[in-house]
């Protein structure tokens, strides 16, 4: 599904990125663990085509296609979807608007009609219940005064209603409340299947006990130091991080 | 429905009339230049009574001594009023035999609008076979007007069939002398429409959705009177999305609008001027002046999209003048390229209990100048009078301008005025989250505007509102990159 190989990245001349590997086959969950300022949402928005990053070295491959000379929307219509760190507003388009812009455009650009308003509102009544979400959301302003944990379960509304090929969930779990946490999750879990892959990047193992990944990888510092299952984020719960960035400095 | 030939002749002339294609006086285009034998000059072609030869008279000696003001927030070269042609008959004959002589860039933004081929045609100025179809169309629209003793009909009708009706109103609320672009446009105003709604009577359509297409042939002194007589109810819509390219540089229109008690009028108008190219040449000038008047109880809306001219100067205007009355102020302004806007409203609250509403939006790009520029006024007798405004500037990149030049003048001690302002960037995080969702950046721009401007769009009527949508789109593409 998704091939990176030796991946370097600036912004503004100063490297961010230094070199990345990761495969991703369809059907498995990876996650992405590391601390602040390594370059985890680095990654995310690299892969995603967000232009204010210089791609110095190297190649991200999806379904054997080279990314390098798209743009994020062609991106996006190949089905990579990216659920932001920090989702940002947009007053007086709601939700269900952008939604619908979103798929319509996706769809145009696979050469197909628009969804049929039925259709679309069938799914958005599916997709709203699968996230317990209060249907008064849809028709507010897109994020505009939402809480930080109704931002991240819109995210994952979206992610839903795109039924993308490779979701990147960055830091969805933060700003979660316990329940919201297991409702999103669940939603998360629902929408796996074997054709589709996702990397989720988080802090807390908690997440991972929901979304349980395959494989888990350590970013520090531009570069991924170490790789494992899922008992590896146990151990960094455990332990932390020093012992890993002295492991990467030797 | 069977049509006589002679029926059907006499249709396709009122149609041609209503389209503005049709004079009744042949006349050649007067020579350039403005003094008080030009002014008699015109109302004679206009076959008009001679009160009328004398108001324009009054209003040119008193242009005359006017100076071309300065105040407004644009820069623009002069026009020299002397070497301007001050009437030319209605053009008759079509400007082109067929679509493929038009500038294809006019037909493209044409399309992009969804205009029909005949439309398209009349926009143009192409010949155009009338279609049955659209002729009755009109003729039920007529008389279902005529049921209700409304006259809608264009000012120089007016003045020939109702001359009490304009001989009372003309003026009153925009004076001759009210300010330069009036007084000259009261001198030689060449056409324009009339309306009017008898007491107690709903108007029950939009008056010119249909005729919609004619406005894009007045002239470049427009005059515009509507009196919404006791109780009655009128929306009104202004303008037309498609570009409308004119030789003519200086426009200076004037609307009046009278709501006497209880009545209602909402007036709305979208206006694609042809703004000038991307360097900035060319363009129409638009001084407008727009003013209404409100009695006892009664209201007025101003709702306007404005996305063209290179050099815009207008504030429609209320007088809250009777107690309880009401006056609201939408307007969306988008200044691209190298294009100057200045525009408002003035609310001047005279009658007790009176309110006002403003919501402006400003939109620039490019390296254009966006200035509102507002009053509100209460004066001493004004009791409880309230105002709330809200101007929003919304910029795209860094080289354009928003400026936002709010006047209260309050006299009266219980008046209660609120004032908001907000300027705000499409920011590039913006883009690349609607990019991220499959959404171009072109068509994600169009979103945020959309969203930045949907208090004022809700308020046009649905028709309008899809059309001045799309025209919002078209007026920034290209405006990021
Ligand atoms: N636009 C930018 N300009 C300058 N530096 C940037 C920019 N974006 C990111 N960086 C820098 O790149 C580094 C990696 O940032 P990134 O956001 O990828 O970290 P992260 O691993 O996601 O951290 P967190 O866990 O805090 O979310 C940081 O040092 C950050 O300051
Ligand atoms: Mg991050």
């Amino acid at each position: 599904m998704l091939e990176i190989k030796n991946l370097h990245a600036n912004i503004d001349d100063k490297e961010i990125l230094k070199g990345i590997d990761l495969k991703v086959n369809a059907g498995e969950v990876h996650a992405i663990m590391g601390p602040n300022g390594s370059g985890k949402s680095t990654l995310a928005s690299v892969i995603a085509g967000k232009e204010e990053f210089e791609v110095e070295e190297g190649s991200i491959i999806l379904e054997g296609e080279d990314l390098e000379e798209l743009s994020p929307e062609e991106r996006a219509h190949k089905g990579i979807f990216l659920s932001f760190q920090y989702p940002v507003e947009i007053p007086g388009v709601s939700v269900t608007n952008f939604v619908k812009t979103a798929i319509n455009e996706s769809r145009k650009a696979r050469g197909l009609e628009d969804m049929p308003a039925n259709e679309m509102l069938k799914m958005i009544r599916e997709k709203s219940e699968l996230l317990e979400m209060d249907r008064k959301f849809l028709s507010r302003s897109l994020n505009e005064g939402f809480s930080g944990g109704e931002k991240k379960r819109n995210e994952i509304f979206q992610m839903a209603m795109m039924e993308p090929k490779l979701a990147i969930l960055d830091e969805t779990d933060s700003g979660l409340d316990i329940d919201a946490l297991r409702i999103v999750a669940n939603g998360v879990n629902k929408l796996r299947n074997k054709d589709n892959a996702i990397v989720v990047i988080t802090h807390y193992q908690r997440l991972l006990e929901y979304i349980v990944p395959d494989y888990v990888h350590v970013l520090y510092n531009g570069k991924i130091v170490k790789s494992g299952t899922k008992e590896l984020a146990l151990e960094l719960e455990e332990k932390g991080y020093d012992w890993l960035k002295q492991e990467a400095t030797v | 429905m069977a049509y006589t030939e002679e029926e059907l002749k006499k249709e396709l002339e009122t149609k041609e009339y209503e389209y503005g294609f049709y004079t009744d006086i042949e006349s050649d285009t007067l020579p350039k230049g403005l003094n008080e034998d030009i002014v008699i000059a015109i109302s004679k072609k206009k076959n008009e009574p001679e009160w009328m030869t004398e108001w324009r008279l009054e209003a040119f000696r008193a242009w005359q001594e006017m100076e071309e003001p300065e105040w407004a927030n644009v820069t623009y070269k002069k026009p020299n009023f002397q070497d301007i042609s001050y009437y030319s008959a209605p053009n008759k004959k079509p400007k082109y035999n067929s679509l493929d002589e038009v500038d294809p860039e006019l037909l493209d933004t044409f399309k992009k609008l969804g205009i029909s081929i005949d439309e398209q045609k009349k926009l143009a100025g192409v010949a155009v076979d009338i279609v049955m179809d659209s002729v009755s169309v009109a003729t039920t629209f007529k008389k279902t007007l005529a049921e209700k003793g409304i006259i809608f009909c264009s000012i120089s009708e007016a003045i020939q069939e109702h001359p009490e009706l304009v001989k009372k109103h003309l003026g009153t609320v925009v004076p001759k002398k009210d300010n330069f672009y009036a007084a000259l446009n009261s001198a030689v105003f060449s056409d324009g429409s009339f309306c009017y709604i008898p007491k107690g009577v709903r108007c029950p359509m939009e008056l010119s959705t249909y005729f919609r297409i004619n406005q894009a042939g007045t002239g470049q002194f427009e005059r515009t009177l509507v009196v919404a007589d006791e109780g009655s109810y009128v929306s009104y819509l202004e303008g037309c999305t498609a570009p409308s390219r004119d030789e003519n540089q200086l426009h200076a229109a004037v609307v009046e609008l009278i709501a006497m008690d209880d009545a209602e009028i909402k007036y709305s108008t979208v206006q694609n001027w042809f703004p000038g190219d991307k360097e900035g040449k060319g363009g129409v000038f638009n001084f407008v002046t727009k003013r209404g008047l409100c009695e006892k109880n009664a209201k007025i809306s101003w709702t306007q999209v404005e996305t063209g001219s290179a050099v815009t100067w207008k504030y429609p205007s209320c007088v809250l003048k009777g107690d309880n009355s009401i006056g609201e102020f939408y307007s969306i302004a988008v200044t691209n390229n190298f294009q100057q806007a200045d525009t408002g409203t003035k609310m001047i609250h005279l009658g007790k209990n009176t309110k006002s509403t403003i919501i402006s939006k400003g939109i620039s790009a490019g390296q254009s100048q966006n200035s509102y520029r507002g009053l509100v006024q209460v004066s001493s007798r004004a009791d409880n009078a309230r105002n709330f405004s809200q101007c929003d500037s919304l910029l795209m990149g860094n080289r354009c301008g928003a400026h936002t030049f709010p006047y209260i003048e309050v006299k009266n001690k219980s008046a209660q005025i609120e004032h908001e302002a907000t300027t705000s960037k499409i920011g590039e995080d913006q883009i690349f989250y609607c990019n991220q969702r499959g959404i171009d950046t072109e068509k994600a721009i169009a979103l945020i505007v959309n969203g930045f401007s949907k208090e004022v769009l809700n308020k046009l009527p649905m028709e309008f509102a899809v059309e001045a949508q799309k025209l919002l789109e078209i007026s920034l593409e290209g405006s990021v990159g």
